[in-house]
């Protein structure tokens, strides 16, 4: 990889079968186990992991069970004030979404290129964001039919809609509401790729030009190293807050669909 | 990019593994622990709420017991103030009776003292004027040869007494 112009900082992305490749098929379609699955498999390990050690429900918490029960808290108030006292029934499904989508992408983010490995970060595919936005987007559709019936498409005329304006309103409030799932999973998986391909061509900066001598490598790979250490903490903040955003958005169109407008 | 390139041969691997995935996620974590959690907090929660509740009943009942405390306090200063003051009038009109009982007493033995006194001067009075008149009596027998009698000499001896 470190020959001069070869660098291609998409290949972080490719899906690579590990096994199963040929045998593995559900009704034809092929399910082998891949990098991106082993990631997903880790990252609910690890969630499992953290949970279980916050589980010790000792009435003075330790560190691990006041991070754990932060968390709950943390996602407990974002129902609460976006939803009300009826967010309460779907915490477990928003703090399922957040901290899977927030341990992917931390996960991703691990420098295992050092002991010769490589983190996957299954969140940088809109094939797995878009199974998360499209689920998000079915609970939405599935609770407001069921709650509000037909009455559910009067959340398409806002109140103190004029009456002359009827005609477009409802259309643009359609469209607004169809593109929610696209704009849910496009989001994450644009700026989980957009980040990891910065640091990749800024690495390739630094290797290049280290490789072109020791003029070059002072001159342009020493500021995009320390460009990268910068982009790096970025990138921290950027997985905490898309998880965020997800969950956050979910919980604001569950609470179009439980509450109306 | 092999999010579309290899869009035709992962897609269905891809969303079979996130179902699957973040199904365990979604039951195993999200219905059974973060509720067991939320308890968990909720108990704390309530824990703390009925500790602090009891705190300030406790509080309160102190607050009240030290007030009894006062008022008892205060009144039986005041009951023990009266007592003294009683007890203090009690000895002064005691001490005053006995100061004029014993005044009185002491008025009679000296009144009494005073009597005696008298008696026993105006006896020995007597007893000088016999003896006098006795030892005139001698004299004048002495000196003139002639007795005389017994009231006239006392009568001179008074006499001379009287005239001192």
């Amino acid at each position: 990889m470190a020959e001069a112009g070869k660098i291609d900082p998409m290949h972080q992305f490719a899906i690579e079968p590990l096994f199963g490749t040929e045998h593995w098929a559900i009704g034809g379609y092929n399910i082998a186990f891949t990098n991106s699955a082993l990631w997903m498999v880790i990252t609910a390990v690890a969630l499992w992991a953290f949970m279980l050690l916050g589980m010790k429900r000792e009435l003075v918490p330790g560190r691990w069970q006041a991070a754990a029960e932060t968390m709950t808290g943390f996602i407990d108030n974002l129902l609460l004030a976006n939803v009300g006292p009826e967010g309460k029934r779907y915490v477990p499904y928003v703090f399922s979404l957040f901290m899977f989508i927030l341990f992917a992408n931390l996960l991703g983010l691990l420098p295992l290129g050092l002991i010769g490995s490589h983190a996957f970060t299954f969140t940088s595919h809109f094939t797995a964001t878009g199974v998360l936005a499209i689920l998000s987007f079915s609970i939405v559709l599935i609770v407001g039919f069921a709650r509000h019936g037909l009455h559910f498409f009067s959340l398409f005329v806002p109140h103190g809609t004029p009456v002359w304006l009827l005609w477009l309103i409802p259309f643009i409030e359609l469209v607004s509401f169809l593109v929610r799932p696209f704009s849910l999973g496009l989001r994450l998986f644009v700026a989980m790729m957009a980040g990891h391909i910065l640091l990749e061509v800024l690495s390739s900066f630094v290797i290049n030009s280290g490789n072109a001598g020791a003029g070059w490598g002072l001159m342009i790979g020493v500021p995009s190293f320390i460009l990268m250490i910068g982009i790096s903490a970025l990138e921290l903040l950027v997985a905490v807050i898309q998880a965020y955003v997800f969950a956050l958005l979910t919980s604001l169109y569950i609470n179009d669909a439980v509450n109306l407008h | 990019m092999p999010q579309i390139a290899q869009l035709a041969e992962v897609w269905s691997s891809q969303i079979f593994w996130m179902l699957v995935t973040f199904g365990f996620v979604f039951f195993v974590v999200g219905r059974g622990m973060v509720p067991k959690i939320q308890s968990t907090v909720e108990a704390r929660d309530s824990k703390i709420a009925g500790d602090l509740e009891a705190a300030k009943a406790a509080f309160a009942r102190g607050d009240e017991i030290e007030a009894d405390y006062r008022a008892r306090e205060n009144e039986s200063r005041a009951a023990a103030q009266a007592l003294v003051a009683e007890a203090k009038a009690k000895a002064a009109k005691d001490a005053e009776k006995k100061i004029a009982a014993a005044d009185a007493k002491i008025a009679d033995k000296i009144a009494a003292a005073e009597a005696e006194i008298r008696a026993a001067s105006a006896s020995a009075m007597a007893e000088i004027e016999a003896v006098a008149a006795e030892a005139a009596q001698d004299m004048v027998v002495k000196i003139s040869g002639v007795q005389p009698t017994a009231a006239a000499a006392k009568k001179a001896v008074k006499a001379a007494l009287a005239h001192g």
